[in-house]
């Protein structure tokens, strides 16, 4: 703990990348591995669960200090942090008795905590007060109330260990993607050169699109080359069946089988050895709902019947990247398609159904095949994307006939042509407070992309939620607050957004360079962590989008 | 006794103000801060050690009467001095004593060690006017030695890495403070460097050490002095200079800032520095409570700060009488 304390506190007190690269692999070159794994699982953005309430916190903070709960809260409001606040408020520990390691602290007091009652779960806190200085009682919060953040990306951690052990960044990205314990064995297994790392329930890293701001006329080959899909409004997924693994997999790569249990037991129906990638959609009757909607179920651990009722989950599927335990990535795009479309004979299907996009669903499984769109001219295309809208889609994905399933977002293969052509994903920086009948709430947000380590702000929006995401984001910002000027309340940054904008401009003013027009948000991007939302290199990228 | 008026603190039976706003006839000063020691009035009153700082204040021609800590003055029908607050050299608490009724008004003060300023004098009183510039519980000060040491450490990693280490801190008081502290480290030979300083801080030095203060040698901070020394030098400056050109002349530099502002980590990461020393000249939570606790008194009046919140602890959790004490922007 004391170690991994000492490396918290390094990383968060400088801005420098260089600095914290060298913290990291200083960490990484003395910890031992099971404190290294758990490390390694907490910095590359390992959600805990959250054991104790904060109020329950503030609470036992408040009787073991002495300090009235209203002082204690207003202290809360000051600071902004509330692992912070506690750790501030606490009397020295009384001896001087060293905290135990890394490892003790999550395999042995913080793992059996949800289980714990009440007193249980105090006696773990208290029991960690006594042995722990301010800055080790801050980390341990941290970790207890599940809001572990530090100024490092996963990118830069995964480059710190890689450099340390002497591989391939890229190599051991691919093994952090998923899901791995934090154990000593397989942490030594994550950064031995040669191991290969097998594990059933790991999915492939999603290959990418990029935006098509133009029409698709200059793209190479025509029309004939090319393969025409929907871009569905949902949450992209991969669903994997292997050796009796049944999971679901967003695209920020967390598993969501537990908030969507029945994609989740339709896997099983799936031949073992399968990996399809696709859309996760809330469908009602025959059109997908709005993607608020699918919203509402992530993140629930055991979605209850009413909710499940309310919104249905369907999984629609457009790749194929694996079957019967063969990695088919390497195939071109139509040979994957022409077996994807196999699969689903074989599963037994319905004939299409008559929603506005006629989807073939599996008989009796919420699967169902994400169609083709059948254009024989681009400008039959064009004419079809005005209707998009209505269809309840956001336009067209574009995929090279011969594409392989590629790594990340190399040019060329895959494209998206949106409705809206032009989007960021962004993070929330700044809010403040609307005018008229939203005055009481925040409404009114600044934006960011990441320079580097840093998130430089990007364009401010106002419009585009829905009053229900409006309220949940409002008392989000209330609990998250970290600094104010004036009316402008700075936020954590770890909100991401889906922001639209008619245009992108080269801009003097601004710090970002860029100016933005008429941005809106689309949605709230609560599958994508802090990490992976846009850099200004993307952003800049979009000043000339052409293919 | 001690009331508030628009122009400050007013102590009718002397005809003294303690700190006024604007210009008086009889001032008593309690320090050189520019949110206490303000031009125009006709006769100041002041801690006689604080004098030589107070001069390049208010100027060479005010009127500036010296006292000595606990030499007791009759002023009318009030009997006044002055004691020492800690929180810079010569630094005043004020001790006004009306008929066996007692007021204490305690300016700025800390009760940490400091070696350039007189160490606080706890005293007793009926009435206790104190700061709190830091009235919240999370405010707790470590020990000053082992932020030292933190600096030093701080210093010799940047010159390791040819960075020159700029520590920013308030010109008077803070600055001196840090030089002070930083003698045993330069005469005990582990400095990688020279200490330079900015002309703002470089001007006070004298008055410093004509009050027997201790430093380490320094140089002023010009063109060649920052070429002759970039890289392994530690620069003492304002924190108003951070953000400026003038930081470009000494190169690659590590920025640090040195205030209890930095016990708050998110204060610490936006100040665009690259590191925090807590080191405050003011009282933190735990020295309050002291002071009151220690003062006896059953009045306590509050300044700077969030009094709000304070004044609520003191009323319902110590059964204190409480009042608070309006005071401009810019305390320092
Ligand atoms: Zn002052
Ligand atoms: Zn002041």
């Amino acid at each position: 703990m004391r170690r991994f304390t000492r490396l918290f506190m390094e990383l968060d007190r400088t801005t420098r990348t260089n600095e914290k690269l060298a913290a990291l692999r200083r960490y990484f070159a003395e910890a031992p591995a099971a404190d290294a794994a758990w490390a390694l699982a907490v910095l590359t953005g390992r959600r805990i669960r959250r054991a104790v309430p904060g109020a329950r916190l503030r609470e036992w903070v408040a009787d073991r200090s002495g300090y009235p709960l209203w002082l204690v809260e207003e202290c809360y409001d000051t600071v902004g942090d509330l692992a912070e606040t506690l750790a501030l408020l606490l009397p020295d520990p009384e001896t001087d008795a060293e905290p135990p390691a890394l490892h003790t602290i999550m395999d042995e007091w913080l793992a059996p905590l949800p289980g714990a009652d009440d007193s249980g779960k105090r006696r773990v806190v208290e029991r960690a007060w006594g042995c722990m200085d301010e800055s080790e009682r801050l980390v341990f919060h941290k970790l207890l109330t599940g809001g572990f953040r530090v100024g490092v990306g996963r990118k830069l951690v995964t480059r710190a260990l890689a450099q340390e052990v002497g591989m391939e960044p890229a190599i051991l990205a691919h093994r952090l993607t998923g899901r791995w314990a934090p154990t000593p064995e397989t942490y030594r297994r994550l950064i031995s050169p040669d191991a290969e790392l097998r594990d059933a329930g790991r999915p492939y890293p999603f290959f990418l699109a990029h935006p098509l701001s133009e029409g698709p006329e200059a793209l190479d080959g025509g029309p004939k080359a090319w393969m025409v899909e929907w871009k569905w409004d949902g949450i992209r997924a991969q669903l994997i069946h292997r050796d009796g693994e049944r999971l679901l997999w967003s695209r920020g790569e967390e598993v969501i089988t537990p908030a969507f249990p029945e994609i989740g037991e339709a896997a099983g129906a799936l031949p073992s050895g399968t990996v399809l990638d696709g859309e996760l959609l809330a469908w009602e009757s025959t059109a997908p709902l709005r993607f608020a909607e699918l919203q509402r179920r992530l993140g629930r651990k055991r979605p209850s019947p009413k909710i499940r009722r309310e919104v249905p989950a369907r999984f629609l599927a457009y790749d194929l990247l694996e079957a019967e335990g063969e990695d088919l990535r390497g195939l071109p795009q139509e040979a994957r398609r022409r077996r994807l479309e196999a699969l689903f004979e074989d599963l037994e299907v319905r004939p299409p159904d008559d929603g506005p996009i006629p989807v073939t669903w599996a008989v009796g499984l919420p699967l169902g095949l994400s169609p083709l769109v059948e254009a024989a001219r681009w400008d039959a295309l064009a004419e079809l994307r005005t209707s998009a809208r209505e269809l309840g889609v956001e336009g067209f994905m574009l995929k090279h006939r011969e594409a392989e399933y590629g790594v990340g977002r190399p040019r060329g293969a895959w494209w998206k042509w949106k409705v809206e052509p032009l989007t960021l994903d962004v993070v929330l920086l700044y809010a403040q407070k609307g005018h008229g009948r939203r005055a009481s709430l925040y409404t009114d947000y600044t934006f960011g992309v990441w320079d580097g380590e840093e998130l430089v702000p990007i364009g401010k929006a106002y419009s585009g939620l829905t009053d229900r995401e409006i309220r949940r984001v409002d008392k989000w910002i209330r609990r998250n607050i970290t600094e104010r000027f004036g009316p402008v309340r700075a936020v954590e940054p770890e909100l991401v957004f889906e922001l639209a904008f008619d245009q992108i401009r080269p801009s003097s003013r601004h710090k970002s360079g860029l100016a933005l027009r008429f941005p809106r948000m689309v949605r709230q991007r609560t599958d994508k962590p802090v990490d992976e939302a846009d850099t200004l290199e993307s952003a800049r990228r979009l000043l000339a989008e052409r293919p | 006794m001690v009331i508030r008026t628009d122009a400050g603190l007013y102590v009718p039976e002397a005809d003294l103000y303690i700190d006024p706003l604007r210009p008086v006839h009889r001032a008593v000063v309690t320090h050189g801060h520019a949110d206490h020691a303000r031009r125009g009035s006709e006769h100041y009153l002041a801690a006689a050690s604080g004098v030589g700082i107070l001069r390049k204040r208010l100027g060479d021609e005010a009127r500036i009467e010296a006292i000595a800590f606990g030499e007791r003055r009759r002023l009318g029908g009030a009997t006044l001095s002055l004691h020492p607050a800690g929180h810079i050299l010569g630094s005043a608490q004020v001790r006004i004593e009306v008929g066996g009724e007692v007021w204490l008004v305690t300016g700025d003060y800390k009760r940490t060690p400091d070696a350039s300023a007189e160490p606080f004098e706890s005293l007793r009183c009926h009435t206790l006017i104190s700061e709190c510039t830091f009235g919240l519980p999370v405010y707790r000060w470590p020990e000053p030695d082992g932020v030292f040491r933190e600096i030093e450490r701080w210093w010799v990693e940047n010159a390791a890495e040819g960075r020159t280490t700029l520590l920013c801190g308030y010109s008077l008081g803070k600055a001196q403070r840090l030089l002070a502290g930083l003698l045993p480290f330069m005469e005990g030979g582990g400095a990688p460097g020279t200490i330079l300083v900015h002309g703002a801080v470089d001007e006070l030095l004298p008055a410093y050490r004509a009050e027997g203060i201790a430093f380490p040698p320094t140089e002023r901070v010009s063109v060649e002095t920052a070429r002759e020394h970039r890289g392994a030098a530690l620069v003492v400056a304002p924190p108003s200079a951070a953000g400026t050109a003038w930081v470009r002349k000494l190169g690659p530099v590590s920025v640090g800032f040195a205030s209890g502002w930095m016990r708050i980590r998110g204060r610490r990461r936006r100040r665009s520095g690259d590191r925090g020393f807590v080191l405050s000249d003011h009282v933190d939570w735990d020295g309050l409570m002291a002071t009151i606790d220690e003062s006896g008194a059953e009045r306590v009046g509050l300044t700077h700060g969030q009094t709000g919140t304070a004044m609520r602890y003191l009323t319902e959790e110590r059964g204190l009488d409480t009042f608070a004490i309006a005071t401009r922007e810019g305390d320092a």
